[in-house]
């Protein structure tokens, strides 16, 4: 029996082919994805532990150099700062070798034009500490020489290259204060990852960075190298006897470079899942093809079976000879799959390399766990896979060996099928049209629960919708490419199941693609509306890196030539009508002129009497309305009585209270405002632009930009993550090809005398192989069309779902994409067709209609 | 002596005529001759058969003749056109326009319906179909109601018909069938058999047909015997007996030389 099947896998080596292929691709994804984040993790650990290779305490002022605060805590207590007089403590303890007083935070590089060189949270500068032959062991200069006075600087070599600066250039740099221009003094090298993967670093001498970026005299971490001998921690234990206990954590190297393993874990570990899901998918995919290809095998050798039945194989018999054969494929393709994956790990390597240099690199992990997960895997699925077509072939009575003449294909009923799938589907749409009626975490869980289920209930249902989805192209068909369109279009519902598994692994990619795409699009439509509904403003002012704007902008700002109207956007947080809400604060006067809302009652006129505007869901939630009274706590167990002037129709672009920044000023001076609003005489123009920039001091921190720029900023994000999305199902499709190719191929063969009559008769080669061709492009399409309608519709429900957090968002359907994706569904039927129309216009036409 | 005569015939009416056929298939010790110098025509409106025992060159003579096969020297015409040196496409053209054919296993597609079957050809060639000719050939091979059937719903009997209407439908000059009756049941055959004869006489189609049963053989004008490749006799006006007669005669000639 044993010998039966490997002769079999032997004798349709070509057959066999695509489902090999197919999980082999299935395969490689997921051990390509495994080498990949191993190798990248370690490299990654690796590369941080040796930043904090001469690190044994790490001393750190957490008030120092924070990134982004909000809005400010209550009390503003300095606490005890580190300075030159705690380096001098920390150095004389016992078990100190040496210390090191480190100044570091944001420090933004101007490129030539005036744009920050890197993202705002990746730009940081820190202090030159030149030992006695003036190099810095910590940053070996690899041009000129160190920093030595205010004015000058040094720059890591990548961002250096990426401005196109060299030793000696003007650099304009920029802290949290102004901004100035310094000279260039030394190009350096670092391997600090963060660094070295894009960001930039601007070093300066200690004084001029505890100037810029902190205070004078003021270090954010001591680092403390120990002399040989002694622990970590008993250095740890003497330093933290020297310092004040709250505002100073203190950390051993060890404990630093354990922090680091478990951030580079989590973020490797967020990417591999993702990974794995698709690479999860593209076997899910080739499920499709294996089963197709077991059935169609089965078929095929239906009283070769028969007769194995009629001289004594048992059922089981006929059952395992079939899954030894699947076994066969899983362990051959698992086995390639595993070789390639480990190729494609180290090419994504070696890709990423290339297009940044600074990314760490190592030398490849293939962890035993790779091995036998990718094995595992690849097995399971196929011989999984094809153990219903296996169970089937044991059904077949002995008496089929017998039959003389052709084999009719049996069509079992489609009832029972019919039934599950519409159980199924039924039950899944129900679900998510419950969650899409519904708001919250339930919808959402239900909308989690319903998709799937709908999408199983279609690929079941898929045979039966075959037939009137093609019957609708049909009579095109014929009329656009004559008999070969009307033969192709019978062929391809001439057998359903085979029709519907091969489209579903088409389905399954473009529903997913479709989704993405629509609700990417739905979000960013609604967040241009939104921004669009309540912005006048031409230009907003704001710091790059999130950071608060000094309170003096606004007034350099309005002076700027061009600009009719400013107003600094304050926030605050207040108790209003018993609870913390953010309150958005803006000048009574310019409000008009830069926010636009809709009233539904009051007007916004009443800001210039010190009266707030609440949105008409807080005014319900609360039984507010224009001229009701509301108690706010401003802090400090201080409270306001402050009078509803007007209830506006909610927008996301704006908090849910309004209040004049009047009002806020007089209770919280120095409210936390992160943005500018500004309006020109004539609009946004780059003159403008250019005049708003000039007064704020031409700070590369300082961005300003339009409505447009910001819905273009989020939407370059959405186009991202989705391009990302694109390149992982693509996985997915090219398995879908090779299904689709498998089909085919295993089609002409089986209807070779069929072929061979049609060549006899009259049909020339381009007849047979547009027949192919276009029943592949209807299969193909047929697949695609269902999973567009498919993908929209899940992507109605979560848009529906999503409404409640952002509001404006309805399902906007992106025709241009969905073409473009039918478009090519029917390439790729063009593509898959090309072997198996080839092979059939080339068959022999007497040995074809020869009988035999 | 009988070649001469089978090619001498129907010198002015022939339909189709082989001059000097050579089929040689393989090389070396495998050489096998499958049709040795044949000549022979076959007559305008006139239903010839082709006999022989298996491997006598029949079905080869057949395929080179419709232009499925190619030959390895000689002359083979339909009507006016020389078939040898044709290009695939000009031979499919030929084939589609000129031959009719009918097949053991009938070969029809599972897909179309009866009458889709039939004109099948006509759509291929993206010719209108001749209504009042396809109602009469309809009519004639008696599958007026079934026309809508697809294959399956079909006796083996109705298939074989539906074929010979296929055949018949785009009026070819000649019509090739090969072991028409081969996978029926005699009463099938003969209805089969007896219509081929009627198209011939009524519609005065041309016919080759290619068998080894005798019966069969009897409804043709003229029959023509097959020998390891080369035409050994003819017999025109055949009847089962005398065919029978004359195969006993060439086998037992066989055996002795």
């Amino acid at each position: 029996m044993y010998r039966t099947a490997l002769r079999n896998v032997l004798a349709h080596k070509g057959r066999l082919l695509m489902t090999a292929l197919a999980v082999m691709l299935g395969t490689a994804f997921v051990a390509g994805t495994l080498v990949f984040s191993d190798t990248m993790g370690q490299a990654m650990r690796n590369s941080y532990s040796n930043s904090y290779s001469d690190v044994s305490v790490l001393v750190t002022d957490h008030e120092a150099g924070g990134f982004s605060r909000g809005p400010k805590a209550p009390d503003g207590k300095q606490q005890q700062p580190l300075t030159d007089a705690t380096v001098r403590e920390l150095t004389a303890l016992p078990g100190t070798e040496r210390a090191r007083g480190v100044v570091a935070g944001f420090t933004g590089v101007a490129d030539p034009k005036g744009n920050l060189v890197a993202e705002a949270w990746n730009s940081r500068g820190a202090n030159f500490v030149p030992d006695g032959s003036g190099q810095d062991p910590r940053y070996p200069m690899a041009q000129g020489r160190g920093p030595q006075k205010a004015g000058e600087i040094a720059l890591n070599r990548q961002a250096a290259d990426k401005a196109g600066y060299h030793v000696g250039d003007k650099v304009r740099v920029a802290g949290n204060g102004a901004a100035e221009d310094t000279t260039l003094t030394g190009v350096f090298t670092t391997d600090d990852p963060q660094v070295s993967s894009g960001g930039t670093l601007v070093l300066m001498d200690t004084a001029t960075a505890q100037q810029r970026l902190l205070e004078p005299g003021r270090y954010s971490s001591i680092v403390l190298t120990a002399k040989a001998g002694t622990a970590e921690n008993t250095l740890l234990d003497e330093a933290r006897a020297k310092l004040p206990a709250d505002s100073i954590d203190l950390q051993t190297g060890q404990q630093l470079k354990d922090e680091q393993t478990k951030m580079v874990a989590g973020m490797v570990s967020g990417t591999k899942t993702m990974l794995l899901v698709f690479a999860g998918i593209s076997l899910f995919v080739g499920i499709f093809i294996i089963v197709n290809t077991f059935t169609m095998l089965i078929a095929q050798r239906l009283k070769e079976l028969a007769l194995l039945r009629a001289v004594g194989a048992g059922r089981a018999q006929v059952t395992n000879s079939v899954l030894v054969e699947a076994l066969l494929i899983g362990v051959i393709a698992s086995a390639t799959g595993l070789l390639t994956g480990i190729g494609i790990g180290a090419g994504m390597q070696s890709l990423l390399h290339s297009v940044n240099e600074g990314l760490p690199t190592g030398s490849l992990v293939l962890a035993p766990v790779t091995v036998i997960a990718t094995l595992v895997v690849g097995i399971v699925v196929t011989v999984l896979s094809a153990l219903i077509p296996a169970i089937r072939a044991s059904r077949i009575p002995p008496v089929a060996a017998m039959s003389s003449g052709d084999i009719p294909t049996t069509q079992r009923g489609l009832v029972i099928r019919n039934v599950i799938g519409a159980v199924i589907a039924g039950g899944g749409i129900a679900l998510i049209l419950a969650g899409a009626s519904g708001k919250g975490s339930g919808a959402q869980a239900l909308l989690e629960l319903g998709a799937p289920l709908t999408m199983i209930g279609i690929f079941v249902l898929l045979p039966l919708l075959s037939r009137p989805v093609i019957a609708l192209v049909g009579p095109l068909l014929g009329k656009v490419f004559g008999t070969p369109g009307k033969l192709a279009r019978r062929n391809a519902v001439r057998n359903p199941r085979r029709t519907a598994s091969t489209a579903a692994a088409l389905t399954i990619g473009l529903t997913l693609v479709t989704a993405l795409t629509v609700i990417g699009n739905s979000v960013t439509t609604a967040v241009t509306k939104m921004v669009g509904s309540s912005m006048k403003a031409d230009y907003v002012v704001s710091m790059a890196n999130g950071h608060e704007l000094s309170h003096d902008l606004p007034a350099l700002i309005s002076k700027a030539n061009g600009v009719t109207a400013v107003s600094p956007v304050g926030n605050v947080m207040w108790t209003v009508a018993g609870q913390d809400r953010a309150v958005m604060g803006m000048d009574a006067a310019s409000f008009d002129q830069l926010v636009a809302l809709d009233m539904k009652s009051g007007s916004t006129g009443s800001l210039k009497q010190g009266q707030i505007l609440v949105n008409d869901e807080f005014a319900d939630k609360h039984q507010l309305a224009q001229g009701s009274a509301v108690k706010i706590e401003v802090g400090d167990g201080k409270s306001v009585d402050a009078t509803v002037g007007g209830v506006f129709e909610r927008n996301d672009g704006v908090s849910p209270i309004i209040a004049p920044n009047a009002m806020i000023d007089q209770y919280e001076p120095d409210a936390y405002v992160n943005e500018i609003m500004v309006k020109g005489a004539n609009g946004p123009s780059a003159e403008l632009k250019q005049s708003i920039k000039d007064a704020t001091g031409r700070n590369p921190v300082i961005e300003v930009l339009t409505e447009k720029d910001m819905v273009d900023q989020f939407s370059r994000i959405i186009t991202n993550a989705l391009n990302i999305m694109y390149g992982l199902l693509g996985m997915a499709v090219i398995v879908a090809v090779l299904g689709v190719i498998n089909t085919l191929a295993m089609s002409v063969f089986e209807r070779k005398r069929e072929i061979g009559m049609l060549r006899a008769i009259g049909l020339d080669r381009r007849g047979i192989k547009r027949m192919v061709r276009i029943e592949s492009v209807v299969i193909s399409l047929f697949g695609a069309v269902i999973g567009v309608l498919l993908g929209c519709f899940l992507a109605w429900a979560a848009a529906r779902v999503l409404a409640s957090d952002l509001k404006g968002l309805t399902t906007v359907i992106p025709y241009g994409s969905v073409l473009l994706f039918l478009g090519l569904a029917a390439l790729v039927g063009i593509v898959a067709a090309l072997w198996p129309a080839r092979r059939a216009s080339r068959m022999d036409i007497l040995a074809s209609i020869k009988t035999d | 002596m009988s070649t001469s005569t089978a090619y001498a015939a129907h010198t002015g009416l022939a339909a189709a005529r082989a001059t000097g056929l050579n089929k040689v298939y393989g090389e070396g010790e495998t050489r096998v001759v499958a049709l040795d110098n044949v000549s022979v025509s076959f007559g305008r409106g006139e239903f010839t058969a082709i006999m022989g025992p298996s491997g006598s060159g029949k079905s080869t003579l057949m395929h080179c003749m419709a232009g499925l096969d190619t030959v390895s020297s000689g002359s083979a015409t339909i009507g006016d056109t020389e078939l040898v040196g044709l290009k695939d496409k000009q031979l499919t053209k030929l084939r589609r326009d000129k031959i009719g054919f009918i097949f053991q296993a009938f070969n029809l597609l599972p897909t179309l319906t009866a009458l889709e079957n039939i004109t099948l050809p006509m759509d291929i060639a993206g010719r209108k179909v001749d209504k009042p000719w396809l109602d009469r050939v309809v009519e004639t091979v008696g599958l007026s109601g079934r026309l809508s059937h697809r294959p399956a719903q079909l006796s083996g009997g109705q298939q074989q018909r539906v074929a010979c209407a296929r055949a018949l439908a785009s009026k070819p000059e000649i019509i090739f069938a090969d072991e028409p009756t081969g996978n029926l049941d005699s009463r099938s055959g003969a209805e089969i058999l007896s219509f081929l004869r009627n198209s011939v006489r009524e519609l005065g189609q041309t016919v080759v047909m290619v068998t080894h049963d005798p019966v069969a053989a009897s409804y043709a004008d003229r029959v023509v015997f097959l020998a390891d490749g080369r035409i050994v006799d003819e017999l025109t006006h055949p009847t089962a007996d005398s065919v029978l007669d004359r195969m006993r005669r060439f086998d037992a000639k066989g055996r002795t030389s």
